[in-house]
C-alpha cells in the first residue's frame, strides 16, 4: 500500500517553494515514513528549524513546527527539550545553517547529548541566497562567490558531530531513501543527540555553476562520489577530498580506546539534568 | 508568623522574585556584572522543578528561552552589554512571533567590551532599538533593592499580559548591593498568566485579531499544532507578504502598548508641588538625585525629581505638562545623553535641558547634580 504522506502533511500549504527535482522532499519523506515507524502522536513532536530552503520543510508538517532564525534552531530546540523532555523533538537545518552561522550550536548540542535529532540537508551549498559556497563545497569547485574555484577546506559534519560527542552519527544521499529513512529512525529510537547527514543534490544553485543544472546530473554526481564508510577506512585522506562517505560513524562501545572513541557520551543531557532537580531538592529538604 | 527578612543581593531579588513570579526556566551565558543572576537561578531553578541551563553564548540562550516559553513556561534570562548585543536578532524573534520573556541587562559602560565591572546606564538606547524593524518596547528600570522585587514582577506580568519580550534594566550598583529585606507576602502577590485558547484546534489561530490585540498563545504538545516563523505572517502564522496584512499587523505590535500605555507607564514624583526646576532620573542615578533634590531644597531651591521606575514607553502627556511648566529639567544619566535625547524632543523650546553625563564608571555624585539645580535657577 503506498505510505499516506497527507496524514503529515499540510496540504493546504502545498504546492512547496522547492524547485522541482530538488532533493530536500526526498528527505521530507525519509523523515515522515520514520515518523510513521515510531508511532509518535503529531501532539508530542516538535519540528524546529533555522533559516534557509531547507528549513522551510516544518511548515509544511503538520506538528508543532517553529521556523527561528539563521543557524539557532538548536538552541531553540534545545529549550523545548529541556522543558518538556517527553517529547520529541527534531530539528531540519541546512549545511550552511547548521555548521557556519550555527556551528557553535551545533558542537554544544554534541556535547550535551540531549535527546533531539538533528538532520541536514547537504547540498553543498547555500541555496536560498543563490548559491554562495559554504563550509561544504568541495574545494575546486564553483559558487557564486567563487567563480575562481573554492579554496575553503570543509568540514566532514559526520566527523565533526562525532568528535563533538553526539552518540548517533549516520550519512545517506538522497538517491536512497531506504537508506535515509533507516538512519533517521534509528536517529529517533535513539537516546541522546543524534545527526544524519542527508546529502542532497541542489541542482538549481550548486549544480548550474558546476555543469550539473539538472537533477539527474546532480545526482549522478552525488552517486559517483558515494563511498561505503568500510571502503573509506583504508582510503587516502587526499583521495576523499570531494567523496561522500555513507554509513554509521558511531561504534556505542564506550570500551574503545579514547583516540578510536574520543568525547563518548556518559550521559544523556534531559535525564542527567533530572538528577540535578533530585539532588538539589534533597538538599533542600535538610 | 515569622517575618521574612533576609539579606539579599539586587541579583538574588531578580531571581527570587523571577520564580515568585512563576519562571521555570532560565537560559544564560556568564557576563560580568550579571553573572550572579546566573549562578542564583542554577541553584534555585532544579529545587522547583525548573530548569537553568548555560548555553554556549547569548544567541543561543536567548534562542533556550523562546523554544520553552512556546511549551508554556515563563522564561528569564541575565546578561549585559554585549551579551544583549548578541541576542537582539533572538529578541526581535521574539517580538515578531509574540513570544513572552524577560531579559534582564546589567548595564555596563560600552561600546564593544567597554567598562566590564563598573557603573553605567549604557543600554537606554540598545533596549529600544536594538534590533532592526519596529516593535513596541517595555523597558523597567528599578533603583532600590525592594523595587527590584517588585519590578521583576512586574516584567513577567507584563511579558504575560502583552505577549512580549520585556526589559529589565539594573544599574550594576543596583545588582551588586546587598541588605536586609522584607519582601512582601506571596498571598499579596499579583501573578498574571497568559491567556490560553479556550477555541478547539481546528478553530484556533495563534495570532488571532478576533480576540483583541493580543491573540490567546496556545502551548506546544497541546493538540494545537501550529507553526511559528520570524517572518512577516497573517492570523494562521504562515509567511505572508501581502502589503496590508503586514501593515495591520506592525501596528497591532504597537498598539499593544500605545493603547495600555496607562497601564503600563510608571513613574514617582518627588517633592514636585511647588518644583521649579525638576530633576528626570532613573535607576540608581536617581538615588543621587534624590539626596540632591534634599540638599537644594535646604538653600530654598524649589525643585523636585520625576523618576521613572519604567523607562519604555515614557509618560508622555505627563513629560509635555512639565516641559511646559519648568524652569529647566536636569537630566543625570551614566550615558552619553540617551533619554535627554528624548526629553529634548519633548521638550521643543519649551524649556531647557540641563545634561549631566558620566560615563567613567563613577556614579555622578548629589554634588554633581545639586551644582546644576543652583545653576537652573
Ligand atoms: C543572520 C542571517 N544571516 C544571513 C541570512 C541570509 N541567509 C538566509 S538562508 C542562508 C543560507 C542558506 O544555506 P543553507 O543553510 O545551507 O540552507 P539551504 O538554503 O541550502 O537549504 C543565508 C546566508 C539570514 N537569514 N540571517
Amino acid at each position: 500500500m503506498a505510505f499516506e504522506y497527507e496524514k503529515y502533511l499540510r496540504m493546504d500549504k502545498i504546492p512547496h517553494l522547492w524547485c522541482p527535482g530538488c532533493g530536500i522532499g526526498v528527505v521530507l519523506k525519509a523523515m515522515l515514513r520514520s515518523v510513521e515507524n515510531m508511532g509518535w502522536d503529531k501532539n508530542d513532536i516538535a519540528f524546529v528549524s533555522g533559516i534557509g530552503c531547507t528549513s522551510r520543510a516544518p511548515g509544511y508538517i503538520d506538528c508543532n513546527t517553529l521556523h527561528t532564525t539563521h543557524g539557532r534552531a538548536l538552541s531553540f530546540a534545545t529549550g523545548i527539550k529541556l522543558a518538556q523532555p517527553a517529547k520529541h523533538v527534531v530539528v531540519f537545518s541546512g549545511d550552511g545553517d547548521a555548521t557556519a552561522i550555527g556551528g557553535n550550536h551545533f558542537i554544544h548540542a554534541c556535547r550535551r547529548n540531549i535527546d533531539i535529532t538533528l538532520v541536514v540537508v547537504n547540498n553543498n551549498t547555500y541555496g536560498m541566497t543563490g548559491g554562495q559556497h559554504s563550509p561544504t563545497t568541495p574545494i575546486g569547485y564553483k559558487a557564486s562567490t567563487t567563480i575562481y574555484g573554492n579554496i575553503d577546506p570543509t568540514f566532514d559534519i559526520c566527523l565533526l558531530a562525532k568528535a563533538a560527542g553526539a552518540s548517533y552519527v549516520a550519512r545517506a544521499t538522497v538517491n536512497k531513501g531506504k537508506m535515509l529513512e533507516k538512519y533517521i529512525t534509528k536517529g529517533f529510537e535513539h537516546k541522546g543527540f543524534s545527526v544524519i547527514v542527508a546529502t542532497a543534490n541542489c541542482h538549481t544553485q550548486f549544480g548550474r555553476k558546476n555543469k550539473m543544472s539538472d537533477p539527474i546530473s546532480a545526482r549522478k554526481w552525488i552517486e559517483s562520489r558515494e563511498i561505503p564508510i568500510d571502503k573509506a577506512r583504508n582510503m587516502k585522506a587526499l583521495e576523499l577530498n570531494d567523496k561522500i562517505i555513507t554509513g554509521e560513524f558511531i561504534s556505542e562501545e564506550p570500551e574503545q580506546t579514547y583516540w578510536e572513541n574520543y568525547n563518548h557520551p556518559i550521559h544523556e543531557y534531559t535525564e542527567a539534568y533530572q538528577r540535578i532537580r533530585e539532588k538539589a531538592q534533597a538538599q533542600d529538604k535538610h | 508568623m515569622k517575618k521574612s527578612v533576609r539579606f539579599y543581593s539586587g541579583a538574588e531579588l531578580v531571581g527570587k522574585a523571577a520564580i515568585d513570579a512563576g519562571c521555570r526556566f532560565f537560559g544564560g551565558y556568564p557576563i560580568t556584572p550579571s553573572s550572579e543572576i546566573a549562578e542564583y537561578m542554577s541553584v534555585e531553578m532544579p529545587k522547583v522543578n525548573g530548569t537553568y541551563i548555560q548555553m554556549e553564548d547569548e544567541i543561543g540562550a536567548m534562542g533556550s528561552i523562546i523554544g520553552a516559553s512556546l511549551t508554556g513556561a515563563k522564561v528569564l534570562t541575565a546578561t549585559s552589554g554585549p551579551g544583549f548585543s548578541l541576542k537582539q536578532e533572538n529578541i526581535g524573534y521574539a517580538y515578531m512571533a509574540e513570544v513572552p520573556c524577560v531579559i534582564c541587562n546589567v548595564m555596563r559602560g560600552g561600546p564593544s567590551t567597554g567598562l566590564p565591572t563598573a557603573l553605567a546606564q549604557a543600554d537606554i538606547m540598545q533596549a529600544k532599538w536594538g534590533t532592526h524593524g519596529d516593535h513596541p518596547v517595555i523597558a523597567l528600570t528599578p533603583a532600590y533593592l525592594e523595587e527590584i522585587y517588585e519590578l521583576t514582577i512586574k516584567a513577567f506580568n507584563f511579558a504575560e499580559i502583552y505577549r512580549m519580550p520585556i526589559m529589565l534594566l539594573l544599574d550594576e550598583v543596583i545588582a551588586h548591593l546587598s541588605a536586609a529585606i522584607e519582601l512582601p507576602k506571596k498571598e499579596m502577590l499579583v501573578i498574571k498568566d497568559r491567556r490560553k485558547p479556550t477555541v478547539p484546534p481546528e478553530k484556533y489561530f495563534p495570532y488571532d485579531t478576533a480576540y483583541g490585540d493580543v491573540p490567546p498563545m496556545a502551548n506546544f504538545f497541546e493538540g494545537y499544532r501550529y507553526h511559528v516563523t520570524g517572518l512577516s505572517h497573517d492570523k494562521t502564522g504562515f509567511p505572508t507578504t501581502d502589503p496590508d496584512l503586514v501593515q495591520a499587523d506592525q501596528e497591532r505590535h504597537l498598539r499593544k502598548v500605545k493603547a495600555n500605555i496607562n497601564n503600563i507607564i510608571d513613574y514617582e514624583y518627588y517633592q514636585m508641588k511647588d518644583a521649579e526646576v525638576i530633576v528626570f532620573a532613573y535607576g540608581s542615578t536617581a538615588r543621587a538625585a534624590r539626596v540632591a533634590v534634599d540638599n537644594a531644597r535646604k538653600l530654598g531651591i524649589k525643585v523636585g525629581m520625576m523618576r521613572f521606575r519604567v523607562i519604555w514607553p515614557l509618560p508622555e502627556t505627563e513629560i509635555l505638562k512639565l516641559c511646559s511648566k519648568a524652569k529647566a529639567i536636569i537630566i543625570p544619566e551614566m550615558n552619553m545623553g540617551q533619554l535627554s535625547d528624548v526629553i529634548e524632543r519633548y521638550a521643543a523650546d519649551r524649556t531647557k535641558i540641563l545634561r549631566i553625563n558620566h560615563v567613567g564608571g563613577v556614579p555622578i555624585h548629589p554634588t554633581d547634580i545639586c551644582n546644576v539645580i543652583k545653576e537652573a535657577i
